[in-house]
Order: structure tokens, then C-alpha cells, then sequence
């Protein structure tokens, strides 16, 4: 009996089929990249869904024609086996082929081709129909230092040089001084971050200008709200984990109690709180800057999370770890700072980093109480009635630079993952 | 003896440190309210609240106490919370499958997509659907139909209004459709238990279920009437549609911008789920004889649940929270009417924030209780 498929080819005549396959791929592809570059249409006299999914049959037909299991043509094989092993795959994969040829015309257009970047005003912007560069050139300052005075943004600048500096010096700690590292980072440079912001970025000493809170905006406040949430909610997050498997009763049930309360209710409303509830809460001559408050806040609000990650650590150690450290006799404490957290810190490298990634996230919310960071420079921007109209620039811009600091975050949580991986 | 103390002195400390703290707190609060002649309580919820709410569920206005107005922004909090869990659980369940294809293009446009929506900040995409989006679409004079009956309009998004004669009688007859699906059900097992015969209990509910409602229609119990949006001019320039259901904008870029980015979690949840269930499984089910079918919905999918669900629904929790950043485009949720306006007006920041908090806490733990109910019913029974 001969099986007359004429889509279907065999071993024996392949080589045929391979030719007109590829060929109606081809095809089909080239009559998208028409439509979509050159706005020229072959099959206009086809009825309307014809036409519209033509190229999409030709290329299923195609694609039918060079499925086989084994040809021997390397290249063959391998697009059968990764986009090719059935119709309804072909079908997606023809579809994401299309649709990414359809985009990007005028999403090229729109953001190189036709975009402007020239001029310091808005009539720059007005000719042409792509996005507006000037607008984000314009504007960089203000959405980098927010309405920090001009004049004093070097300031900003040899803070954060000094802060990394600073962050750096643990690699240039050799010898007995290895032993301080833990108190330098837990202690230390907490102070000394601190005391650099004070002087550098508030001022108000060393003949250095007085710039309150109020001012400090942009991708610096973002950086600074960020910093002082990572390095605070850490040890608070720890002590908090350590307090829930505790086993003296009153400790747990305190710390069961703050972390459920604090992952129960959204940040905005802890902000809510910082701004709102507290200053009720201090004696009436007491203040506390803006700022301060809303990072308080913050690190109260992530050490919950951390807390939690840093459990999953604890719990997933065997009990073999504890009662090897108590039968060596080391105390609690000891048990937990060389033998318990160096482990389980290893082993919660990932969910710390993404909830470190949440803290940077999270920052754009500090609006609610009047700080404005980039997301809020840029709604400013928007309605500053010099500039209507270029939302969407801003937001691409924003999304690009949060984007490129998380992703950024989370490569660097990968390789310290790679790093610290012991066998066991 | 020795060792009791030792145990007793660290929790005296916390204890008197956490009332020291407390005890702070309270009597400074205490002080500064006698000074500001307020006093606490809770009494003001029953005054007249006297401002507007734009898009509430329930019928509102002004000369409504705070205690409505409460229920207002709880109800619309509630709504898009739903909308966004149902919307992200789909596009969730899509990538997070998309990522296992053996489609080398879908796999990756799908990680892309996670990669992307996962590390833009929330209220970044929020603020782009709605200033930058939404914005770009056209006005409702100018627009066209999608789906032939509905308008996506810079004003909102209109849609059919289902206007129901009876509609309780409906819904008996739906409840009594699942009834007797329940019974059929166990019937059904008892028969293939008893005598190994199956009966196909799939198209005999879904059939039940068309068939009841159906019957109320045919008698002429139920009516059912739709209003379909209508191009109505307000003045010269400022056109609407009336008659439809119009779904706000601000409603609209929330639950887009939520369930997005939430989906990016769910997907990696399913992932991981999927990939949890070990080859074995699948291959021991082959051999068994089990259909294709069969080993998904018997073998593949309990399995893989189990591993699934708990993430995810933390996943749901954080959703609920996030809906909170409505407040930042002005869409009248829980934090926005009463933790915004209510507070700016009665200026009883400790009553309103404790009570908008605890609501919050509630809705979280509710929604875990309830997953950690559904996940202990699906756990393996082991014998």
C-alpha cells in the first residue's frame, strides 16, 4: 500500500522537501518583513482573513515539510528539535517571529530614528513624532539629585565615592585585623556612612550649606534609602529569625508576633504610619527628620522579611550541626555566630538578594510622605506645564535604570551563590 | 536551678524592654493628645463623612457616615485584589509553562518577559499604564467598537450591562446544579469502586450546569436583558457612554499593572512546581498504561499543586498589599478614602491607621488560612 502524505516527507525524498519548506518559510517571513518595513502587501486581492494569516499557512506548511524525526542535516535537526517538534509549536514559533518583526519598525522609529535628543527646550520636540530625548537630557539632573542645589551636587558625588570606599576596605583587611571584619561592617561603617551623609549630603558644619531633607530627591535619595534599609534590616532580620527558634517562650512569641504583624500589612501604610501616627507617638518636643522616619520604617518593615528568609536557612540545617557545636561545648551564642549563620546565611544567599531587590523596589513608595525619588521627580516632571506630553519617555527611562540596578543585583546574588557553595 | 535562671533572665529582659518600649509610646501618645484636645475613640466612624468617593461598589455619598465610607474603599480594595489574583494566576500559569516549552523561542521570550516585569518596581508600571498607556487611547467619539460591543476609551473602559429579572432564581438553580453534581460525583466513585465501571462525571456536571439555568430561562423565570454602551453627548465637546458598565481607568491600569507584574512570581512558581515532580513519575504512569491526559490530571498535577500552592499564595497575599499603591493614582481603595481623605478630615491618625492596618492583617490572614485549608486537603494522605 502506498501512504500518500504530501505533506509528510521520508528519508527518501528530503532533500525535495527541505527545498520547498524552507522556501515557503522564506517566504512567508519575507512577505511579513514587506508588510512591516516597506508597508508593501502581495496578497490584497485575497479576502480580508486570508490575506491577514496567509503569511502564517505558508509558513505552517513550510515548517510541516521539514519535520522529520532524523534527516542527517545537522542545521535541520536542531531547528526540528528546539521550534519545530510540532504544528502547534511551529505555529508559536512563527508567531513570535512575526510579531517580533512587526514591532520593530515603529518601535525603532519611534525610540532612534525619529527621536530627538538636540536643543535644551521642548520646541525642540515638537517637529518630529519619535520619543523626546531632550526632555530626560533635560531633566537629569533633577531626577539624579532631585531639588538638591545645583551648585552643591559634587557633594552627593564624593559622599557616595567615599561610601564605596569605605565599603571596600574589608578586601585590605589582612592578618589580625581579618578578625574586626564582622564588627567593621555590622558597626563601624554603619556609623561612618552616617556620619558622611550628615556632613557631606545635610551639611550644616565645616562651612558646608544647610540642605534639608526636603530637597534631597532622585536616584541619590533611592541610593540613600536603599543603603541604610540593607545594612540595618540584616542584623535586625537575624536577631529576629534567631528570636523565633528560640526556645524560651516569651522571645519567640514577641518575635512570631512582630514578624507576622509587619508581613501582614502593606508598606504604604507603615509609611502611613512614619509620617502620620508617629510624631504622636514621641514627647511633643521631640523631632525626628522626615527622612529618618520613613527609613526607620523601611528597615522595620524588611527586617520582618528577612527574618523569615534567614528561618528557611536555619530550619533546612540538619540537627546534626547543633549537637556537634553543643557537644564541643560552645555556649548559644557561639554556637550560632561559628557554626549555625556562616551555614545558613550560605544557604539563603538567594532569597536575602531578592528580598534586598524588594527593599529597591519598594523605595518609589516613600512619596506617600512627600520624598521623592525618581518615580517621584518624574511625576513631577510630568506636570511641570513646560514639559506636558513626555510621560512615556520618562517612564522608559525610569523602568531602564531600575531594571539595569535589579538586574545588576541579581547577577552579582548568582555569582555569590556560585561563590559560597560548599559541597556537603 | 542554675539553668532555670539562665532561661528566665534573656525573657524578662525582651519582656521589659517590648513594655518600656510600649509604655513610651502610649504615654506619650496620651500626653500629646490631651495637649491637641482630642480624645481617643472610636465614636467618630458614625459621623457624617461628608465627601465624594468616584467608583464604589456599594451606594455612597457624602452625608454617609465614615463607617461606609470604610466599607467603600474595603470593597474596592477587595475587587481589584480578586480581579488581580484571577488575571495574574493566568498570565502566571501561561509563562510559568511557556518557560518549560521545549520551543527554544517561547522559552526564552518567556524568561524575557519574567526578567523584564519582575525588576521594574511596581508603581513604576502602575504610573506607566495609566499616565503614559491608557492616555495614548483614543476618545470615546473617535473610538471603535473592540469585540464588537465594547469601547476601550481614554475615559474608561465600557462594556454590556447584564440587567437579570430574578436573578436569585438563577442562582438557586446553579447551587442546586452543584448539588446534584456533588451526589452524581459520589455515586459515581462508589460505582467504579464497587464494580470498576466509570461514568463520565466531566460531561454529565458541565451539562448540569448548562441545563439548570437553562431550564429557569426556557419556563421564563429568569430574564435577561443587556444594555449595550451608547455614544451620549454631554456638551459640545465631551462625549460618554451611557447605559454600559464603564470600568474606570485607574481600575483598569491597577489590575493590569498587578497582575503582570504578580504573574511573573506565580510563573516562577509553577516552574518550579512542574520541574518538582520527578521524571519517574511521569514515566511509571506511562507504563502503568495511563493515557497522556490521565497522567496529567492523576499523576503530574497533585504533585505538582503541592509545591505550587504555597508560594503562590504568598504571592496572592502580596498582591492584596500591593493594591494599596492605588492610592498613587487616586483610585478609591481602603488606603486612598479612609487612611487619605478621611484622615486629612477627622485628623484621628491613630484610630484610622490601626483600623486600615488591622483590615489589612485580616484580609492577609484570611486569605492564608484559607490557602493553607485548600493546601492540607490536596496533601498526600500517607498511610
Amino acid at each position: 500500500m502506498i501512504n500518500i502524505n504530501l505533506l509528510k516527507p521520508s528519508s527518501a525524498n528530503f532533500q525535495t522537501y527541505l527545498y520547498i519548506g524552507s522556501g515557503l518559510i522564506f517566504i512567508s517571513i519575507f512577505d511579513v518583513i514587506l508588510r512591516s518595513f516597506f508597508n508593501i502587501n502581495f496578497s490584497n486581492s485575497l479576502p480580508g482573513i486570508l490575506n491577514f494569516f496567509l503569511p502564517l499557512i505558508i509558513g505552517l506548511v513550510g515548517f510541516q515539510m521539514i519535520r522529520l524525526e532524523y534527516s542527517g542535516n545537522r542545521i535541520v535537526d536542531k531547528i526540528n528539535q528546539s521550534v519545530n517538534n510540532n504544528t502547534f509549536n511551529a505555529g508559536l514559533t512563527l508567531l513570535i517571529i512575526f510579531l517580533t518583526l512587526l514591532i520593530i519598525p515603529p518601535a525603532s522609529n519611534w525610540m532612534i530614528f525619529e527621536a530627538t535628543i538636540s536643543g535644551d527646550t521642548k520646541e525642540a520636540c515638537v517637529a518630529t513624532e519619535g520619543a523626546c530625548w531632550t526632555y530626560i537630557k533635560v531633566w537629569f539632573r533633577r531626577f539624579m539629585y532631585g531639588m538638591y542645589p545645583n551648585d552643591f551636587h559634587w557633594r552627593i558625588n564624593t559622599a557616595f565615592i567615599f561610601l564605596i570606599g569605605f565599603a571596600f576596605v574589608g578586601y585590605f583587611m589582612r592578618g589580625k585585623l581579618k578578625n574586626y571584619i564582622t564588627f567593621y561592617y555590622a558597626i563601624l561603617y554603619p556609623i561612618i556612612a552616617f556620619l558622611i551623609i550628615n556632613f557631606l549630603i545635610s551639611g550644616g558644619s565645616f562651612g558646608l550649606e544647610w540642605v534639608e531633607t526636603n530637597a534631597w530627591g532622585g536616584l541619590s535619595l533611592t541610593f540613600i534609602v536603599s543603603f541604610f534599609g540593607l545594612i540595618f534590616c540584616f542584623p535586625l532580620g537575624m536577631i529576629l529569625a534567631l528570636g523565633r527558634r528560640s526556645e524560651l517562650p516569651v522571645i519567640r512569641y514577641i518575635s512570631i508576633g512582630y514578624i507576622e504583624f509587619w508581613r501582614g500589612v502593606p508598606l504604604i501604610t507603615v509609611l502611613f504610619m512614619s509620617s502620620v501616627m508617629f510624631p504622636m507617638f514621641l514627647p511633643s518636643d521631640a523631632f525626628v527628620d522626615k527622612l529618618i522616619r520613613v527609613i526607620a520604617a523601611i528597615i522595620l518593615f524588611e527586617a520582618a522579611y528577612v527574618a523569615e528568609v534567614i528561618r528557611g536557612g536555619l530550619q533546612a540545617l540538619p540537627r546534626g550541626q547543633y549537637d556537634a557545636a553543643k557537644s564541643l561545648g560552645m555556649g548559644y551564642w557561639k554556637m550560632q555566630i561559628f557554626v549555625i549563620l556562616p551555614q545558613a546565611l550560605k544557604l539563603v544567599i538567594p532569597g536575602i538578594a531578592n528580598t534586598f531587590l524588594a527593599l529597591v523596589k519598594d523605595t518609589p513608595l516613600i512619596f506617600v510622605v512627600g520624598l521623592s525619588e525618581v518615580v517621584g521627580m518624574l511625576q513631577m516632571a510630568k506636570t511641570n506645564p513646560k514639559w506636558l506630553g513626555y510621560a512615556m519617555e520618562g517612564y522608559i527611562f525610569a523602568s531602564i535604570l531600575f531594571w539595569a540596578i535589579c538586574y545588576a543585583m541579581s547577577r552579582y546574588s548568582q555569582y555569590l551563590e556560585l561563590k559560597y557553595k560548599t559541597e556537603r | 536551678m542554675n539553668h532555670k535562671i539562665k532561661s528566665i533572665i534573656p525573657q524578662l529582659l525582651t519582656l521589659l524592654f517590648v513594655v518600656a518600649v510600649i509604655g513610651f509610646f502610649t504615654i506619650n501618645a496620651q500626653l500629646n493628645m490631651d495637649e491637641r484636645g482630642i480624645d481617643f475613640g472610636y465614636g467618630f466612624l458614625n459621623q457624617e463623612s461628608s465627601f465624594d468617593v468616584q467608583f464604589s461598589l456599594i451606594e455612597y455619598d457624602g452625608s454617609h457616615s465614615y463607617a461606609k465610607a470604610y466599607l467603600v474603599g474595603l470593597l474596592n480594595t477587595i475587587l481589584v485584589s480578586v480581579l488581580g489574583i484571577i488575571f495574574c494566576t493566568i498570565i502566571g500559569v501561561i509563562i510559568g509553562i511557556a518557560r518549560l516549552s521545549p520551543n527554544y523561542l517561547i522559552r526564552n521570550t518567556a524568561a524575557w518577559y519574567v526578567e523584564f516585569f519582575r525588576n521594574v518596581p511596581l508603581l513604576l508600571q502602575i504610573f506607566f499604564w495609566y499616565y503614559a498607556a491608557l492616555r495614548a487611547l483614543p476618545l470615546p467619539e473617535n473610538t471603535e467598537p473592540l469585540f464588537g460591543v465594547t469601547y476601550l476609551t481614554v475615559k474608561g473602559y465600557y462594556i454590556p450591562r447584564l440587567i437579570w429579572e430574578n436573578f436569585d432564581i438563577l442562582i438557586y438553580s446553579i447551587l442546586a446544579a452543584i448539588i446534584s453534581i456533588m451526589f452524581i460525583r459520589n455515586y459515581a466513585r462508589k460505582l467504579q469502586e464497587e464494580k470498576g465501571q466509570q461514568l463520565p462525571v466531566l460531561l454529565i456536571s458541565v451539562g448540569l450546569l448548562l441545563a439548570f439555568p437553562a431550564i429557569t430561562f426556557v419556563t421564563g423565570m429568569v430574564q435577561l436583558e443587556v444594555a449595550l454602551p451608547v455614544l451620549k453627548q454631554l456638551s459640545k465637546t465631551s462625549f460618554i457612554y451611557a447605559e454600559g458598565l464603564s470600568v474606570p481607568p485607574e481600575l483598569l491600569a491597577l489590575v493590569l499593572a498587578l497582575s503582570l507584574y504578580t504573574a511573573t512570581f506565580v510563573a516562577e512558581c509553577v516552574r518550579a512546581g512542574v520541574q518538582g515532580v520527578s521524571k519517574g513519575q511521569k514515566e511509571a504512569a506511562a507504563s502503568v498504561g495511563l493515557t497522556p491526559n490521565q497522567i496529567l490530571k492523576l499523576v503530574i498535577m497533585p504533585q505538582a499543586l503541592r509545591i505550587i500552592i504555597p508560594p503562590t499564595t504568598n504571592q496572592y497575599l502580596n498582591l492584596t498589599k500591593n493594591s494599596s499603591l492605588a492610592a498613587a493614582i487616586a483610585y478609591p481603595d481602603l488606603v486612598l478614602v479612609f487612611a487619605g481623605t478621611a484622615l486629612m478630615q477627622t485628623g484621628r491618625a491613630i484610630e484610622i491607621v490601626s483600623i486600615t492596618m488591622l483590615t489589612y492583617l485580616t484580609l492577609s490572614l484570611a486569605i492564608s488560612l484559607l490557602m493553607n485549608w485548600y493546601n492540607k486537603k490536596i496533601a498526600i494522605k500517607e498511610k
